[in-house]
This record gives C-alpha cells, sequence and structure tokens, in this order.
C-alpha cells in the first residue's frame, strides 16, 4: 500500500502537467532573472549565488504545493485516503515524500547549473546542493501544513505561498548560512548544517501530524 | 445546519447565549477601567523624567513595549483558544481565535512602527533587522496569513478548525523562528549599529510602563470580548437568514 | 531635544491605530445589533430566550 501510493503520486506528478517540470522551469527562470536585476558583476553575483539559488528553490518548492492533495481532492480519492484504516499521518508522510521526489528532488539536481551560471565555485555548488537535498523536504513537510489548510479552497495556490514562507524561515537562513559557512572560511559548517538536518527531521514529524489534522478537519 | 446546532447547543463552560449576558455585563466596567487606566499611564509617562542616555525618546518605550508584549500574548491566547476548538470543539473557541487575529495583527503592527520610529532617532534608521524586529515582523505576517485565511473560507466552523490547526503549528514554530533569527542576526551583525538592548530599566520608568502595559492588556481583552461579541452576533444573523430562506422556500 | 517629533508621531500612529481597533469593533456590533434587531422585526423568531430551535424548526410544516 505504501509503496503503491508512492509510486501512483510518483507517476501523477511526474506526468505531463504534473507540474514538476514547471517546478525546475520556474527555478532557473527566477535564478536566470537575478543577473538583469542585480547586473552582470560575476564577483556580485558568485558572493550573492548560494542565497539566490536557494530563494529559488525555496518559491519554487511553494509553487507546486497547492497540488499536494488538490488533485486528490478533485477526483475524490482524498476521500478514501481519509477512510482507509491506514494511519493518516503515514499517508501525508508517503504523499509528501512523493511529491518531494516528484518536485523538489528536480530543483536539487537543477541548482549546479544554477550555481554555474551565478559564477560559484565549486565548494560553494556542492555546499549549496548538499544543504538544498537536505532542506527542500523539510520546505515539503511544512507547506504540506499550509496545503491541507487551503485544500477547499478554489484558489489556494497563493494563499498557501503566504501561510508557508514565514514558517520556511529557519530552513531559508540555516541552508543559506551553512552554504556560505562552507565558502567563508572563519565560519564552521557543521553547526549549521546539523541544525538545518534537525529542523528538516522535526518537521518531518510536525508536517504531517498537523496535515493530517487539517485534512480531517476540512473535509467532514 | 452544524455550525447553528453548534452555537446552539448548551455547553455547561459557557454557551454563547451566557457569553452574551456576560459581556454586556462586564464590558461597560472593563471600557472604563482601561481609559482611566490610559489617562493615568498618559500622565506618568508625560511627568517622568527623560533617561541621559536615550533623551525624551524613552517615551516612546511606554507604548512600543506594551504593544510588543501584546502582540505575543494574543498568539499564546490565540494558541489556547486553537486548542479549544481542536480538542473540545467549543464554539467560543472557534469565535475567540478568529475575532483575536485583526487585533494581534493591528497590535503587533503599532510594535513594528513605534519600533520604526524610536529607531530613527537612536540608530539613524528606520529599520534594522535585529532579532527582535525581524521576529516581530515574521509574526506580523502570520498573523496576516491567518485573517486571509480566515477570511477565504465560507464556512466559519470549518475555517476556525483548519486555521487553528494553523495557529498551533505556527505557535510550535516560533521558538524555532526565533532562534534562527538570532542565529543569522548574530552571523550578519553590522559593526555600526548600536547595542540594541539598553540600560536596564530604571525604576522611574518601571511605574509608566507598568500602567501603560496594564492599561493596553485591559484594552485587548475589552476589545477581544466585544469582538467575540460581534462574531457570535454575526453567526446568528447569518443562521437566521438561512432558516428564514428555508421557511420562505417550505412556504412557495 | 528634537526628539520630540518622533515621540509625537509615535503616540498619535498608535492612538490612531487604537482608534481606528475601537471604532471597527464598535461599527461591527451596531451593525450586527441593527440586523439582529431587523431580523426580529420581521418575525424571524430564534431568540437566545428559546434555545431549541432545532425542533422548533423541525416541527414547522
Amino acid at each position: 500500500m505504501v509503496t503503491a501510493l508512492l509510486f501512483r503520486d510518483l507517476k501523477l506528478s511526474v506526468r505531463a502537467g504534473g507540474g514538476a517540470m514547471i517546478g525546475v522551469l520556474f527555478f532557473m527562470t527566477v535564478v536566470a532573472v537575478i543577473p538583469f536585476g542585480v547586473g552582470p558583476d560575476l564577483n556580485l553575483l558568485s558572493r550573492i549565488g548560494p542565497a539566490i539559488v536557494w530563494i529559488g528553490a525555496l518559491l519554487s518548492a511553494l509553487l507546486g504545493l497547492d497540488r499536494l492533495f488538490q488533485t486528490d481532492r478533485e477526483d475524490g480519492s482524498l476521500d478514501l485516503l481519509l477512510m482507509q484504516e491506514h494511519p493518516l499521518v503515514l499517508t501525508v508522510l508517503i504523499k509528501c515524500l512523493a511529491h518531494w521526489l516528484g518536485n523538489g528532488l528536480p530543483l536539487v539536481i537543477a541548482s549546479p547549473l544554477l550555481g554555474l551560471f551565478m559564477n560559484m565555485n565549486e565548494t560553494a555548488i556542492g555546499a549549496t546542493m548538499l544543504t538544498l537535498l537536505i532542506g527542500t523536504p523539510a520546505l515539503t513537510f511544512i507547506g504540506a501544513v499550509g496545503a491541507a489548510v487551503a485544500v477547499a479552497l478554489p484558489r489556494g495556490g497563493l494563499l498557501v505561498s503566504i501561510l508557508v514562507l514565514p514558517l520556511a524561515i529557519p530552513v531559508l537562513i540555516f541552508g543559506v548560512s551553512a552554504s556560505y559557512a562552507a565558502v567563508e572560511d572563519p565560519a564552521p559548517f557543521m553547526p549549521p548544517f546539523l541544525i538545518l538536518v534537525a529542523i528538516t527531521m522535526f518537521f518531518a514529524v510536525l508536517g504531517p501530524l498537523g496535515a493530517a489534522l487539517a485534512l480531517r478537519n476540512a473535509n467532514d | 445546519m452544524t455550525q447553528s446546532l453548534a452555537i446552539t447547543k448548551l455547553s455547561d463552560l459557557a454557551n454563547p447565549t451566557r457569553f452574551l449576558a456576560l459581556a454586556a455585563r462586564v464590558l461597560p466596567w472593563m471600557g472604563t477601567v482601561t481609559a482611566v487606566l490610559f489617562a493615568i499611564g498618559l500622565y506618568l509617562s508625560f511627568a517622568t523624567e527623560g533617561d541621559y542616555q536615550q533623551g525624551q525618546t524613552v517615551r516612546i518605550m511606554y507604548v512600543h513595549v506594551p504593544a510588543a508584549w501584546l502582540s505575543m500574548m494574543c498568539y499564546s491566547v490565540m494558541a489556547l483558544s486553537a486548542i479549544g476548538t481542536l480538542v473540545w470543539r467549543h464554539p467560543l473557541a472557534d469565535v475567540s481565535h478568529r475575532a483575536a487575529a485583526p487585533l494581534g495583527a493591528a497590535f503587533t503592527l503599532i510594535a513594528l512602527a513605534t519600533g520604526s520610529l524610536w529607531g530613527r532617532p537612536m540608530w539613524g534608521t528606520w529599520w534594522v533587522w535585529d532579532a527582535r524586529l525581524t521576529s516581530v515582523f515574521v509574526l506580523f505576517l502570520m498573523y496576516l496569513g491567518l485573517i486571509a485565511l480566515n477570511r477565504a473560507m465560507d464556512d466559519p466552523s470549518k475555517a476556525a478548525r483548519v486555521s487553528a490547526v494553523l495557529i498551533l503549528v505556527g505557535f510550535v514554530n516560533i521558538p524555532i523562528i526565533k532562534f534562527s533569527v538570532d542565529w543569522w542576526n548574530t552571523l550578519h551583525q553590522p559593526a555600526s549599529v548600536i547595542r540594541l538592548d539598553g540600560p536596564t530599566i530604571d525604576g522611574e520608568f518601571l511605574w509608566p510602563l507598568l500602567v501603560m502595559a496594564i492599561a493596553f492588556t485591559l484594552l485587548f481583552f475589552t476589545l477581544h470580548i466585544a469582538a467575540m461579541r460581534n462574531e457570535i452576533w454575526r453567526r446568528r444573523v447569518a443562521a437566521q437568514r438561512r432558516l428564514a430562506a428555508r421557511a420562505a422556500g417550505r412556504e412557495a | 531635544m528634537t526628539h520630540t517629533f518622533y515621540i509625537a508621531l509615535s503616540y498619535a500612529l498608535t492612538a490612531l491605530v487604537a482608534l481606528c481597533l475601537i471604532a471597527w469593533v464598535w461599527l461591527d456590533g451596531r451593525a450586527r445589533r441593527g440586523e439582529l434587531a431587523e431580523l426580529e422585526a420581521s418575525g424571524i423568531r430564534r431568540r437566545s430566550s428559546q434555545p431549541r430551535d432545532d425542533a422548533d424548526q423541525s416541527d414547522k410544516p
């Protein structure tokens, strides 16, 4: 049942219209637009590069979130998931994982390319990719709460972003801090990185719990 | 229909009808006491001497600190009401956190604006990305998100339960946000900014501050009770209109 | 001290926001009370004095 749900959601998200590719495209577009705003100064770009890549990833991760439960609600499968004797928290966790594999992982894979655009060196690119790999699941988990809260709304996508962004600030702070710490000498890399890991694990518990609670309350 | 049932349901704790009666009796008194306290507090805050370091601007503290305190207390009140909504399904708790959100946003706005006005003569800039200011700003965004969510939903009882989940998730997150903003701030602390935690508060400033804090808190509770009463009335009007429409439909 | 301006502005702003809040709560309450009175006048009866309205409404033909 767990793997079946995982594969079903994955297939739906990579299918045309699933939104996974749209997220990556949005990510690349946002990062590509930054030089037009701040100018083509390569030193400046390499200095703000990790931050820009992180912000781009944050925004793109939010972009696809409203589809997390809404498609299931539209075709009625959400009611089936709610009625199962399987714990709903686990179901939500699986759905989050599938959503991350479909929408978050492509962002991580695309980030080195964008790092090159931003004139970042190899260490910075590697650190940014690693922190994105650890941090984007947290964005999906905390975003699941927003998606579940706004599931009943016809056009909840923008609202989800507004609700989730303040809660995602810690992820952004520690992700960017760790990326910078890998490049700049005095700051140690491990403390912010480990805190990022801790935040991800904490959200992996809190997110599905809150989302399951919201889904139960939004649907009776 | 569940909503009007929930409203008319007689609960032993405090049913909305009893709450309305209590509010009608208590509100005038609370309003009077608040006004008196504000008069005393305002007199005290302009009668005391200025601080030798901060000069006259220390008077801004008398409105800034109570507003900042209320911005946090209001979220705690909302979190408690959210628990009431989710655990006991208490109709008054629904009404309580819905009515509190705009009040919290307003007091947070006061705290931000007066902080900015205090910062201008003290640090020479309107806004500093100081840890405390930033946290309060994030709190403000959370309030606005909650208001937006409440407004976007038609069914009030569903909106109450769903936003209760969000309030609680946000409440759990506030310490994390505070911690991360502190971390971020020590990382990026610009050298030119004066340290923000000024001298320890003198006894002279304590009295006006205390009176103003109590006055602000009472103002919040007065407005909260009045806003809750409005919300109950709003739901009754909606329920009665639905009943009227149904009755009209049956007659036709 | 030239700080008077900032002090006055911050107190004025606080007063403005607080007064807006009070006015909003007050006017909202008055509007709701008016609506309730209007419904009452038009004969739709579901007052707090008769809390068993679900029974009452199902009795209606």
